[in-house]
């Protein structure tokens, strides 16, 4: 990729845990990206999309060719996803504190609908939870049990004010159930992404080495 | 209205399993009978404002038919950036259901006043606002809304005219022809602008749509009027005036926006005396429709 990308450690924070997500663990691939059955994947912290996108490519969603045009005027790929202009992308995000009320949505809007083995998984990064959307989506996802729903916090410690007594622990007050791992250690993202516990919503903190 | 609202709402929930229904509190008692038969498709999600517009939203994404509804601050100020993201952005669509509009509840303060809302809701591209006037229009509004595929802001008050006088075609309909000017009467300022007008040589239309707005109507209409144009809105005074310009962009004309002043008034009491601060009542409509037809 070419050009001013910006957010740098945004995108090299996430990169593990997005390989790991579309190579072992979402029920997604370019030929069911119609299929209301198939798993959803939000990327709420749309700053820096690098990593997504090379992802997304290298899994065949769209030719490699087009992350040489990043940013430009006719290019699918901006400095935040666009759903409507790029395959695969389920939200188009950039505004902080979006993707995850819109996962919970998307979540319950599955259940309602009967199709109650597709999965949504939404990524965070952990000054995103700073925005107070956030914790509304978090207290109501577990106060309703919503088990369909993972989300992946990825921590690299850049939380203006830090998140005294850990993430974790703020989803599991309101009944999530959580994991941290290493945010570089395959198996463990893996594990910890595939092990959810029924009747709750599921919160995987993926630690990286911190941004400063 | 609300009452229509709701049992409008309940009938479309039975009947229709695309559709699904998203409270932040307000009205959740008069939706529990539904919420039990549908509890999928009933999501109370407290008072959250913002989650009521994302979960919205995330339920567009699989394919439902959402209906957000809460008083109308807080459903279009407080969660603004959710209506322009949640939906806008992601190409999705839903309903959203307002009540308390400009000063319905003019005891409760500035918090709980929401005269900006339409305008607001009009720097977003493709939002339909239907603004009743009556009882017995809302159904049929919000039947059409949730039945479409598109973005819709069906905007509630507990004032209202003394008959329903449009159905959902979004025509502007005449009900009194003059020379001097177009009032146009949008919504529940329906009554107060006949009142006004009794004698004037001014025809009277109304509405209950404002976007998109009928600009062949309103041509016809202000040709027949000296181009002459008053828009009496039930919220933020000119928010349709660049409809107007719109709608007359090759004809000289004149607009008069009359409506909810930009003021912060610092005062409660009824809506009647908010009338009067603002400049709503018969009286003060007649003098300003008869001054301005008058230059």
């Amino acid at each position: 990729m070419t050009g001013d990308e910006k957010h740098e450690p945004s995108a090299t924070s996430t990169l593990d845990v997005l390989w790991v997500l579309y190579d072992r663990v979402l029920r997604i691939d370019p030929d069911t990206v119609g299929d209301p059955a198939r798993d959803r994947f939000l990327l709420s912290k749309g700053h820096g999309p690098a990593a997504y996108y090379a992802v997304l490519a290298a899994k065949g969603f769209f030719p490699p060719s087009w992350l040489d045009d990043f940013g430009s005027y006719d290019s699918p790929l901006g400095y935040h996803p666009d759903r409507t202009r790029l395959p695969g992308v389920e939200i188009s995000s950039g505004s902080l504190g979006h993707g995850l009320p819109l996962g919970v949505g998307v979540a319950l809007g599955l259940r309602a609908q009967g199709l109650a083995d597709a999965r949504t998984y939404v990524l965070v990064g952990d000054a995103e939870l700073d925005e107070g959307s956030n914790h509304e989506a978090i207290a109501y996802a577990g106060a309703t049990g919503l088990d369909s729903l993972t989300v992946l916090v990825v921590d690299n410690r850049s939380a203006t004010h830090g998140w005294p007594g850990g993430i974790g622990a703020r989803f599991a007050a309101h009944g999530w159930s959580s994991a941290t791992v290493d945010g570089r250690d395959h198996r463990a993202i893996e594990s910890a992404l595939t092990t959810p516990l029924p009747g709750r919503p599921h919160v995987v903190v993926a630690t990286v080495e911190s941004k400063s | 209205m609300r009452e229509t609202f709701v049992a409008g709402t309940t009938a479309i929930l039975d009947d229709d399993p695309r559709t699904a229904l998203v409270l932040a509190d307000i009205s959740a008692a008069a939706f529990e009978p539904a919420r039990q038969r549908h509890p999928d498709r009933v999501l109370n999600v407290g008072i959250r404002e913002s989650l009521l517009v994302g979960v919205a939203g995330g339920l567009a994404q699989t394919g439902l038919r959402p209906i957000a509804h809460t008083y109308a601050p807080f459903l279009v100020e407080r969660a603004f950036e959710q209506i322009k993201l949640d939906f806008g952005n992601q190409d999705g669509h839903g309903v959203l259901v307002s009540v308390g509009a400009s000063y319905d509840n003019a005891q409760a303060g500035r918090s709980h006043h929401a005269p900006g809302d339409v305008a607001l809701i009009d720097t977003l591209p493709g939002w339909e606002i239907r603004v009743p006037g009556h009882p017995d229009e809302v159904d049929a509004l919000l039947r059409q809304a949730v039945g479409g595929d598109g973005s819709v802001y069906l905007r509630l008050s507990t004032r209202g005219n003394d008959a329903a006088h449009a159905g959902t075609d979004g025509r502007l309909v005449p009900l009194r022809t003059g020379r001097r000017a177009v009032v146009v009467a949008v919504g529940p300022m329906l009554s107060a602008v006949l009142a006004a007008t009794v004698g004037l040589d001014v025809t009277v239309a109304y509405t209950n749509t404002v976007r998109p707005f009928d600009a062949a109507g309103l041509r016809e209409l202000a040709g027949a009027a000296g181009d002459t144009v008053v828009l009496v809105e039930p919220y933020l005074a000119g928010t349709s005036a660049r409809v107007v310009d719109d709608a007359l962009p090759d004809r000289p004309h004149r607009t008069l926006g009359l409506g909810v002043r930009r003021v912060d008034l610092h005062r409660f009491g009824t809506p009647a005396d908010h009338d009067v601060a603002h400049g709503l009542t018969p009286d003060a409509l007649r003098h300003a429709i008869a001054d301005f037809a008058a230059r």
